[in-house]
């Protein structure tokens, strides 16, 4: 129960995008189209739980018992790169229809904000792997839920009639902003 | 220091962890590429425009070398580009007749009227949803608000005079155009023929010249000037048959609207 609490959390209430503002890069970048939308959440969902997994282990049992709690940013910074660029090997190698739906996005989560920003919140609110694997699995789908939702207003704002200093970037800003506060609503169910 | 130092030794263990680890993966995960490949991909324009029916250069470069499209595939890259792959996989390319894009309406600005002010979004896939069909006073033709211009990568269509104009020099028959016109007004026809039927409006007589002065108003000369039989009428406007086609100009000449072009 308290798992599932954790993941609506998540997803819904602390979304990662509209109230934690981890990840704006991509989201602001990739949801132009709804299909690219759908493949950089699909990606992130991905990563963001083996990474999760990973340096949760990582943290669990190397980091914290040899007392280099300070150690953890960096050390998450090169897991997450690596880790990555294996699942980019593997996927090319045994999944070649998945990798040529997420391939492309899979290097911009390299340097996305979202996944070191997950493995961090893990450590700090003291989750165990399994608990962070769920809150990482649950945070993604908070992003994919954000940017899909973006990318449906963007395709529509094709055919409004925007004021010339709101067109392109800052109307999409506005908009994101105004989700962000829809999103508050959620805050609610607490 | 012995701080710095274990903080140190931590990060290179890791790091060469890392280095390792992704090194014997990328041995072990080694997908075979084939050579032709990538020798084809080189040879590909690069523009990603989809004309050929593939995902992109890459698409295209990995069927052609599994021989599954045909090695003159690539519209952009013409008949230059597939000799020089038809030299990789060892065969000859089959060259066919260039074809450009064409929009079938004459009818500018000049030519027709505005039957009010027309102040809603400047594109045509909205203005297609305007009382009428937009501003103009045919509504059949080219509303000019260039949803073909913006989808152009090759910077070959143009609003001239309020109506799309293809520059066939630059046009690679990529048939983005074609698909983003919401009226379907551009079709692909042969890039040496000198006669195109320039209007697509199925009225006859008098409201077709009420409203445009180059309006085609369903007359058939064409047709019954046509030695070959290659014009007939689809949809109560004139179409030419290419293949029929020996371009002898003969309707052009004939047409009282002056609407092939």
């Amino acid at each position: 129960m308290e798992l599932i609490m954790l993941a609506i959390t998540a997803a819904l209430i602390n979304n990662v995008v509209l109230s934690q503002f981890l990840g704006i890069c991509s989201f602001l970048g990739v949801s132009g189209k709804t299909d690219t939308a759908v493949g950089m959440g699909g990606a992130l969902t991905f990563v963001l739980t083996l990474s999760s997994i990973v340096c949760g282990i990582l943290y669990n049992y190397i980091l914290a018992p040899l007392g280099l709690d300070y150690l953890k940013t960096i050390v998450f910074i090169l897991i997450v790169a690596a880790l990555v660029q294996f699942v980019e090997m593997f996927m090319k190698k045994f999944m070649k229809s998945m990798y040529s739906a997420l391939g492309i996005y899979l290097p911009l989560i390299t340097t996305n904000c979202a996944v070191l920003g997950v493995a961090t919140l893990n450590v700090q609110n003291g989750y165990n792997v399994f608990t962070g694997a769920v809150y990482g699995l649950a945070t993604a789908i908070g992003f994919l839920i954000a940017i899909v939702i973006l990318s449906f207003i963007r395709e529509k704002m094709v055919y409004n009639d925007i004021p010339k200093p709101f067109q392109g970037f800052p109307i999409v800003m506005i908009s994101s902003a105004l989700m962000s506060i829809a999103f508050f609503g959620f805050a609610s169910f607490k | 220091m012995n701080g710095i130092v274990i903080a140190a030794i931590m990060i290179g263990a890791v790091g060469l962890f890392v280095g390792v680890f992704l090194g014997v993966a990328s041995k072990v995960f080694a997908v075979p590429v084939d050579e032709k490949e990538v020798a084809v991909r080189e040879l590909l324009p690069g523009a990603n425009c989809g004309a050929c029916g593939y995902a992109g250069c890459d698409a295209l470069a990995a069927a052609i070398a599994k021989g599954e499209a045909p090695i003159a595939a690539c519209v952009v890259g013409g008949a230059p580009v597939a000799s020089q792959i038809g030299e990789v996989m060892g065969m000859t390319a089959e060259v066919g007749e260039r074809k450009v894009a064409f929009v079938r309406c004459t009818g500018d600005c000049e030519k027709t009227t505005d039957t009010y002010d027309y102040s809603g979004p400047k594109s045509c896939a909205a203005v297609k949803f305007a009382p009428g069909g937009g501003s103009k006073s045919c509504r059949y033709g080219c509303t000019g608000f260039g949803d073909c211009v913006r989808a152009c990568e090759f910077d070959a269509i143009h609003i001239v005079k309020g109506i799309a104009k293809v520059d066939e020099a630059k046009c690679k028959d990529c048939k983005k155009c074609i698909e983003a016109c919401p009226k379907g007004m551009i079709i692909e026809v042969p890039a040496e023929r000198a006669s195109h039927i320039g209007c697509v409006n199925p009225d006859r007589g008098k409201p077709v010249m009420d409203n445009c002065k180059v309006g085609c108003i369903s007359c058939q000369k064409c047709v019954r000037t046509c030695e070959n039989g290659a014009i007939t009428m689809v949809g109560g406007f004139p179409v030419i048959d290419y293949s029929k086609c020996d371009d002898c100009g003969k309707c052009k000449e004939g047409c009282p609207r002056k609407c092939i072009i």
